[in-house]
């Protein structure tokens, strides 16, 4: 039986929902764009603070970091989608109409990689216009991208998988508050080096504290802990598509 | 009461602007070294945000809570009763205000108990909770015209993201005077939300600063007299009886 049937319809379905409701759309295109005018624009004279150093500008330094959150948050919000297909009976149907049911949890993770693609997009032209610089070559690029990717894959399959096990949107935040939690939690408006206190405890144990730093890297030409970075996104990746498959298990025992 | 019977509805307004300002608090720690910085306590600087925030909170609530009673026919019930509109949406927003004051004496515990001395003393945390009431007033009568303007409770959550464009584009992370990008300084010059963020900050790190304190209550009772006049003419539109 083939797989691609499931998921592109799955995905399909999903990204017209999500793109053609207002609703929908305007949070996941507007809430970057705000953190990322309130961060760059409003703390930008952070580049000035004694240990601060980081070629490419300020705009850069915040750009990878909502790229990366718009990435988390563009999964995260497709799990809300999911479980509103369980409120409202949409995903039973499914479950009895796909021949293979692992391609509906991924075409919804299809889904939300492209509704991602299309907040990334308008994102980095919105910084370019405001003059962010970068200092890496197409590679380094390519690379900044491709670990954003990986966080929406485990923004998607943690989410997903939380709205597989309750099936309710009142789980929503469960979904959302351990993933802005984890975003939070690492060096957000300055580099690691520069925080004190208790967040530095937290931020060196974060693994997205590497994932950020090594983005930051990307777009500035010289990336830190490559391999650990890609390590920890790729396994977090396997680790949150094991907890999806499972929440699909659990919703099929459930009958949707 | 239906406040209050919502754990949704006066928990996320508690918890949530705490947790940001905890996290920012500790994320931005560095920028008090930054020459002009108005303190040495981030924490005690960023202490005026979750007043606002949570404000902007109940703006949602008020508005989300009125659209329902809208969507399932309970202000059409009420439009046959001889109720006067003005009892009804003093009645409504009196909840708000009163959540408004747990969540200002809640965000002033946090704030003691993590150490921020208060420059105005005893009578400033009284005059904090009044404008701490009067916002949650005047921002709960903004929720109460989009919901009965809209009627939808999801239109007045869509609105969400378009309120806190007014916050995240103000003063709330870095003093007017430090920030870098014209365009960004501009618009939070131009932002009343600036201004209420200043005079709550002014009591907690300057003292009296007459001017803060006028122009933060100036513009609060503002925008309380166009809301309440908006709210007040959607509610008659909406419970015209025909």
């Amino acid at each position: 039986m083939k797989l691609w049937p499931v998921v592109s319809g799955v995905a399909r379905r999903t990204l017209k929902n999500a793109l053609t409701n207002p609703q929908i759309v305007l949070p996941t295109m507007l809430f970057p764009l705000f953190f990322f005018t309130a961060f760059a624009g409003g703390l930008s004279q952070l580049r000035h603070v004694p240990g601060f150093d980081f070629p490419p500008g300020y705009t850069a330094f915040q750009f990878v970091f909502v790229l990366l959150q718009s990435a988390a948050f563009s999964g995260v919000f497709t799990g809300f989608g999911v479980a509103r297909d369980f409120e409202n009976g949409f995903a039973k149907r499914l479950l009895l109409a796909a021949p293979r049911r692992v391609g509906i949890v991924l075409g919804y993770a299809l889904a939300a990689l492209l509704r991602w693609a299309v907040v990334a997009t308008v994102l980095t032209i919105v910084a370019f216009a405001v003059g962010m610089r970068i200092g890496g070559g197409p590679v380094d690029l390519v690379g900044l991208y491709v670990l954003a990717m990986l966080v929406n894959f485990c923004g998607f399959f943690w989410a997903g998988g939380m709205a597989m096990r309750f099936r309710t949107i009142q789980a929503a935040p469960l979904m959302q508050m351990p993933v802005f939690l984890v975003l939070f939690f690492a060096p957000v408006y300055v580099p690691l080096s520069l925080l004190q206190g208790w967040i530095e405890g937290v931020a060196t144990v974060n693994p997205l504290t590497y994932v950020l730093e090594t983005g930051r890297g990307f777009i500035a030409g010289n990336p830190p802990h490559v391999l650990a970075a890609f390590a920890l996104a790729i396994g977090m990746g396997v680790a949150f598509w094991w907890w999806a498959f499972l929440g699909l298990r659990k919703a099929e025992a459930a009958g949707g | 009461m239906r406040t209050a019977r919502q754990p949704a509805s006066f928990i996320p307004p508690l918890i949530f602007p705490v947790a940001l300002m905890t996290v920012n608090a500790a994320g931005l720690r560095s920028s008090t070294h930054l020459q002009g910085f108005p303190t040495t306590s981030f924490l005690a600087f960023a202490l005026a945000v979750p007043f606002i925030q949570g404000a902007l909170f109940s703006t949602m609530n008020a508005g989300t809570d009125i659209a329902r009673d809208v969507q399932t026919g309970f202000i059409n019930r009420l439009s046959l009763t001889t109720l006067r509109n003005w009892a009804l949406l003093v009645g409504q927003l009196s909840g708000v205000v009163a959540l408004g004051i747990v969540q200002a004496l809640f965000y002033l515990a946090v704030g003691l108990t993590a150490g921020v001395h208060f420059a105005s003393g005893p009578a400033g945390i009284l005059v904090l909770l009044v404008y701490a009431a009067l916002v949650s007033l005047c921002f709960g009568a903004l929720g109460a015209f989009l919901a009965y303007r809209l009627g939808s409770g999801e239109s007045i959550q869509a609105m969400f993201p378009v309120l806190f464009v007014f916050l995240f584009i103000s003063s709330m992370n870095a003093p007017r005077n430090l920030i870098g990008v014209g365009w960004f300084k501009t618009a939070a010059t131009l932002n009343p939300v600036s201004y209420m963020i200043e005079c709550v900050r002014s009591l907690i790190i300057v003292g009296w600063d007459p001017e803060a304190l006028l122009l933060g209550f100036g513009f609060i009772v503002l925008i309380g007299i166009v809301s309440l006049a908006l709210a007040s003419r959607a509610l008659r539109l909406r419970m015209t009886r025909t």
